[in-house]
């Protein structure tokens, strides 16, 4: 388990306050001239030896995408850093608290960030839903402002740099990097394609890197501690520390930052007080977002939370939004219900997603009570993966993903309601996974 | 200002979110004042990125005035033309996101969490709940206090189930506690945000399993 001491959020519940006086208390914007006097490259030098790695979901190295910007900017084409608080993903509730409860981490983290790719500016856009919380963060990039932190000579470095705060309207999509770029000029949040990369011609046309709230707020933390630090928690090439979101059946759901790689039942038994029922309640978890397909009980119990432990049991671990669900859960509806979030989000301009996203839904709707064939069952998969990768953006695959792990994993529940349904036979409560 | 054009074909909805009475729309004093500082956020030729928060301040605005948050047809057309955009480019963005009511809406709008990590913990109850208070899902009570609506994911999750109810969280709810809060607003009182079970933000129940140091510091 992660030391107290070596947590980055140490204010993550709110317990102290929120502003600049308390922030300094802990430890944010003591020394930022001094972290940014290396230049650039000393800063990207140091993340990539840090082994951060993308805290919105695809787990990118930051430092390698940082480095990705023009190393000298044009004249009439400023670079833009653009910070992804659009958290729609259901079971993501991170940089909430960040934004709640830590915003001068991520603000002091977008001077550093945005220095370090040699950005003019910063754009920090929060999901519309959270009205207090883009009320708090006004409030301390305006604290920020009046003690010099940002905008002309930050923090005495000569360096001019502005922080600007976007509130989205309640669009998932603008969570999607492109996406969101569309919505700040002003646009439907409808995904572009790629190539251009944002880094080539992103805002306004010009070089963008996009990041997490979590990926920017952690790198202050991470200049100071040294890369050595941060390397040394958790296993190679999943280093560091993560907010692990968790929701669900859990005796007792929270937000909790530890180590990577912590074991799957470590990180419930100590924080969220075991399984609703007892360990051998536990039908399945989703652990890393709705995107994510599921994994059955007796896979995750002993799996190390990190990115390719997850990758391996063919989920994944996307912004550690753990879902868990216990052997009430009608696991079915559930899927289905994140059929019907992705049929909402769709932004409705690839046809496979605009159309595929309400066909599986409607599908999936059926398979709950059991008002179907079975040989829907292979033919809602095969459209799964007709949409899969056949779209601008990963919401058709998001969207494919968790269908797909439900058939992978409890086909024999849904053949049972269909059979049950046709009254051919007598079905026990079967609820539980194929092995 | 931009003047609007509108298709034959497709007047029925419009004409019916279009009541003269707000074609005479223009922001407040206060307003006019927020709208130079959104404006001050995006570069100079860039006036259009603005439109997202000018159509909330608008819409906030119509609430504080007529006691029903939405925009109308002539408001959409006041804003696009305050920042030079074609009305069919902000009635576009107006359209795509689900933030902007283009209907009127009670005083009060109650948007259930139903996605899967609130349906896991008793989202259903909630719905319940709104209903068993003669709430229907998409519509207004007549007394034009509290409109229904089921949303996506609020990003609450480790306090599920939760209702925001205009722009304020109330989380960790059941059907007891949902009912009680629609009847306190119903009595006009302002009902405590936040944890129903007196947890502190997104922290364990019971108390803190980290940062125990500085936790109540």
């Amino acid at each position: 388990m992660l030391e107290d001491k070596d947590r980055i959020f140490t204010n993550l519940y709110g317990f102290q306050p929120w502003g600049l006086e308390a922030a300094r208390k802990r430890g944010d914007w003591a020394d930022t001239k001094e972290l940014m006097a290396g230049g650039p490259d000393a800063i990207i030098d140091v993340m990539k030896a840090s082994g951060l790695r993308g805290r919105g979901g695809a787990g990118f190295p930051t430092g390698m995408k940082w480095s990705f910007m023009p190393k000298e900017p044009k004249p009439g084409r400023p670079s833009y850093l653009v910070i992804n608080a659009d958290e729609s993903e259901p079971g993501s509730c991170k940089d909430r608290e960040i934004i709640r409860h830590d915003p001068h981490k991520l603000i002091e983290g977008a001077l550093i960030a945005g220095f370090a790719m040699r950005a003019s500016a910063a754009y920090i856009y929060v999901r519309g839903e959270y009205v207090r919380e883009a009320e708090t963060l006004f409030a301390a990039v305006a604290e920020a402002y009046a003690a010099g932190l940002v905008g002309r000579n930050a923090c005495g470095t000569g360096y001019d740099f502005d922080v600007f705060v976007h509130r989205g309207a309640g669009a998932y999509i603008c969570g999607e990097e492109t996406a969101m770029l569309e919505s700040l000029e002003g646009k439907k949040g409808q995904p572009r394609l790629k190539p251009p990369f944002p880094a080539g011609a992103g805002l306004y046309g010009n070089p963008t890197t996009v990041n997490n709230v979590e990926s920017i707020a952690v790198a202050p933390t991470i200049l100071r501690r040294g890369a050595a630090w941060f390397a040394a928690i958790g296993r190679p090439k999943n280093e560091g520390t993560k907010l692990f979101q968790i929701s669900g059946h859990v005796n007792k759901p929270c937000v909790v930052e530890d180590a990577m790689s912590v074991p799957f039942r470590e990180l419930i038994d100590t924080h969220c007080g075991g399984i609703r029922g007892g360990w051998d309640n536990l039908l399945a978890v989703i652990p890393g977002g709705s995107s994510v397909p599921l994994v059955p009980a007796h896979q995750i119990i002993d799996c190390p939370m990190d990115f390719d432990a997850l990758k391996d049991l063919k989920s994944g671990l996307g912004t550690a939004a753990i879902i868990v669900m216990d052997k009430s859960t009608d696991v079915v509806r559930a899927i289905a219900r994140l059929s019907y979030f992705y049929k909402h989000e769709s932004c409705g301009q690839c046809t496979p997603c605009r159309e595929g996203t309400g066909w599986m839904w409607r599908v999936m709707e059926r398979l709950v009570t059991g008002e179907a064939e079975y040989h829907e069952i292979d033919l809602l998969l095969e459209v799964t993966t007709e949409i899969e990768g056949h779209t601008i953006c990963a919401l058709g695959d998001a969207a494919a993903w968790p269908i797909q792990g439900l058939i992978r994993h409890f086909r024999p529940e849904v053949e049972a309601r269909i059979a049950k349904r046709k009254g051919f036979v007598q079905v026990p409560a079967m609820l539980q996974a194929a092995e | 200002m931009t003047t609007a054009t509108y298709s034959p074909t497709t007047t029925a909805r419009r004409e019916a979110s279009r009541p003269r009475e707000f074609s005479d729309f223009a922001w407040t004093a206060a307003n006019a004042e927020q709208v130079t500082v959104i404006l001050a956020r995006y570069p100079e030729t860039r006036r259009h990125s603005a439109i997202m928060p000018l159509l909330w301040l608008a819409q906030e605005q119509m609430g504080a005035t007529t006691g029903s948050s939405w925009l109308p047809v002539p408001v959409i057309e006041y804003v696009a033309g305050q920042i030079g955009m074609p009305y069919m480019r902000a009635y576009e963005v107006a359209t795509f996101y689900t933030m902007y009511n283009l209907k009127p809406i009670g005083r009060y709008l109650v948007q259930v969490c139903g996605t899967t990590p609130c349906m896991l913990r008793g989202s259903d109850d909630l719905l319940k709940a709104c209903k068993d208070k003669g709430l229907v899902k998409g519509g207004t009570t007549d007394d034009k206090l509290f409109t229904l609506s089921e949303v996506e994911c609020l990003g609450a999750c480790a306090n599920a189930p939760m209702v925001q109810i205009n722009a304020d969280n109330y989380e960790d709810l059941d059907y007891t506690s949902m009912t009680a809060l629609l009847d306190a607003l119903a009595r006009g009182e302002t009902p405590k945000t936040g944890s129903a079970i007196g947890r502190q933000a997104s922290c364990p129940e019971g108390g803190p399993t980290s940062l125990l140091e500085t936790a109540g510091a």
